[in-house]
């Protein structure tokens, strides 16, 4: 099977993402990689080199820039025409632009998939992860996006992958880019985070959340999340949300601070290695999933543990 | 402008599924169903469209069971003006949802079409954007916020590193997020009145739509079980503990 794998990257670099998406094609067999954007011939470069990888098509053009789905669709639609299956990283790139591919295919796509079963088989959180469908094609082609943690990383290094440039309808005309905002931050991406401190509705506000979490996570060198119920309250933005309509993140260590462990949050950060929960609430279900809780009042608690590590 | 909203119904955001013994599924009998969150934030961003002058009418389409009139009058109470149930009894994915909705699409005509980014049932975050495919038109998937300006609309996205603005050329599909606003509650007037508002009911082969599924589902299973650890009796034992394991 010859696959495509959509990477994801900022016009200068390739996104980790992207990696694990590379472990899951390589299970279907060979792995082309499609770079789009504008001014982007390094990010395929630095594709080329990802371990496993053939082919990498580079579509270079001002309409790609800011990977608008309308644009990019038809041209990955395109390339499909040789090749067996798309994947996609889950991110909101990918969950974006690939579902619009599957309907220009007349295609139905499986998302988020943890696991190969088979050369058309897979399994994917449904119900918020509170079930696991093992789910089969029957479809001529696939379209496939790809939860990052429940796949390793492609060593991005050892390949020796050739750079072909292909060109595609450009410009579709129906949307265009007007602004970004984008975090700039020293700190580690949550999704490649190997620490993550997190905090919840109980922080009370955006300046104690800051006051209370950023020194614990400055001194672990983590990157900082939070629940849905904090980002609500605005207490942080939006891109710190893990959960199952925010980001799924699989750490190392986690560090839940004042959160319950509502299901949809859970959803988002089960999988991590060690998870370690601070809350005042001894009922809280987020000590069922903990592997260490410590039941205390945060605003003692955190400062301490700050100071002491 | 009119305004399309398709809606899901889904088992209630409260209730935990319990998956089948024989893997066949989650068991939905006797389970209190409701409609998707996600589409009940896109009912309100339409309703507040209006309010605000930038829309006429607003159509609530769900494509389902007959149960799912449950789920339009729910939409029409809480403010769209009429209803169409494509009814079904068969499990719709989303791509044949997206064909019947483009057909809805072809005979009302709406200037945007705002739905949920995606159901809490199978999570797949597919049907708009595949619509917008089917219909040749622009997505403004994830909304945060939904601005109508004369033949466009600006749409401020949630993505991972933060938040991106777009202008879509009307027609338009819209996803709603979560943060786009907090839907209303019906009023018991509203309810009352809901009753009376016309509900059209069609079937997928009166659209000529095949809903055929793409995919089969070979089993359904309970995710691995995460097992609780231990519980340690102050901040000294939490730091021995995160020193033994390597981390600070």
């Amino acid at each position: 099977m010859k696959t495509l794998v959509l990477v994801e990257h900022d016009n200068s670099s390739v996104k980790d993402a992207t990696l694990s998406v590379v472990t899951a094609a390589a299970k279907l067999g060979e792995v082309h990689l499609l770079v789009a954007g504008s001014g982007c011939a390094a990010v395929a470069d630095e594709a080329a080199k990802i371990d496993g990888v053939g082919k990498v098509h580079l579509a270079d053009d001002a309409a790609y820039e800011h990977q608008l789905a309308e644009n990019v669709a038809p041209l990955v639609a395109a390339l499909m025409a040789d090749h067996d299956a798309l994947l996609a990283p889950a991110t909101t790139t990918g969950k974006n632009i690939a579902p619009r591919v599957a309907a220009l295919l007349d295609v139905m796509q499986i998302s988020d998939i943890l696991s190969v079963e088979g050369e058309k088989s897979f399994t994917r959180p449904i119900y918020a992860g509170n079930a696991i469908a093992t789910v089969e094609s029957s479809d001529p082609k696939l379209v496939i996006t790809v939860r990052g943690t429940a796949f390793d990383k492609a060593s991005p290094e050892g390949g020796s992958g050739t750079v072909e440039a292909v060109s595609g309808p450009g410009d579709a005309g129906l949307s265009s880019f007007v602004s970004a905002e984008i975090a700039k931050s020293e700190r580690p991406e949550l999704t490649s985070a190997k620490i993550i401190v997190s905090g919840g509705r109980a922080l009370k506000d955006a300046e104690t959340f800051e006051q209370v979490i950023t020194p614990l996570a400055d001194k672990l060198g983590a990157g900082i999340g939070a629940s849905r119920a904090a980002v609500d309250a605005g207490y942080v933005p939006n891109d710190y949300q893990v959960g199952q309509t925010g980001k799924i993140v699989a750490p190392e260590v986690y560090i839940a601070i004042g959160i319950s462990g509502a299901i949809q949050h859970l959803a988002g950060m089960k999988d991590s290695k060690t998870i370690i929960a601070i809350n005042k609430d001894e009922d809280a279900p987020i000590f069922q999933v903990a592997d260490i809780g410590l039941v205390a009042d945060l605003f003692k608690a955190v400062p301490e543990l700050t100071e002491k590590l | 402008m009119k305004i399309l909203v398709p809606v899901k119904r889904v088992i209630d955001y409260n209730v935990k599924p319990r998956v089948k013994a024989d893997g066949s599924g989650v068991d939905l009998a006797n389970v209190k169903m409701s409609m998707n969150p996600f589409d009940e934030i896109a009912v309100e961003e339409a309703i507040r469209l209006k309010e605000a002058g930038k829309a006429e009418e607003i159509v609530a389409v769900s494509v389902g069971p007959a149960k799912a009139q449950e789920t339009l009058r729910t939409a029409l109470a809480m403010g769209a003006d009429r209803a169409i149930l494509v009814e079904t009894d068969e499990e719709v994915e989303p791509l044949a949802v997206a064909k019947i909705l483009k057909a809805i699409a072809a005979d009302e005509n709406p200037g945007l079409i705002m739905l949920g980014k995606q159901s809490i049932s199978d999570d797949s975050n597919q049907t708009g954007q595949m619509l917008a495919a089917l219909m040749e038109r622009p997505q403004g998937t994830f909304a945060n916020t939904v601005e109508v300006d004369g033949d466009s609309v600006v749409v401020k996205r949630e993505i991972d590193g933060g938040l991106e603005t777009v202008k879509l050329t009307l027609p338009a599909i819209v996803t709603t997020d979560l943060r786009l606003n907090e839907p209303r509650y019906a009023s018991l007037p509203n309810i009352m009145k809901a009753k009376k508002k016309p509900l059209d009911t069609k079937t997928p082969a009166d659209l000529g739509v095949d809903i055929a599924p793409r995919l089969t589902t070979t089993n359904v299973s309970e995710p691995p079980v995460r097992q609780a650890g231990e519980k340690v009796a102050d901040v000294d034992a939490l730091v021995a503990k995160l020193k033994a394991m390597g981390v600070a």
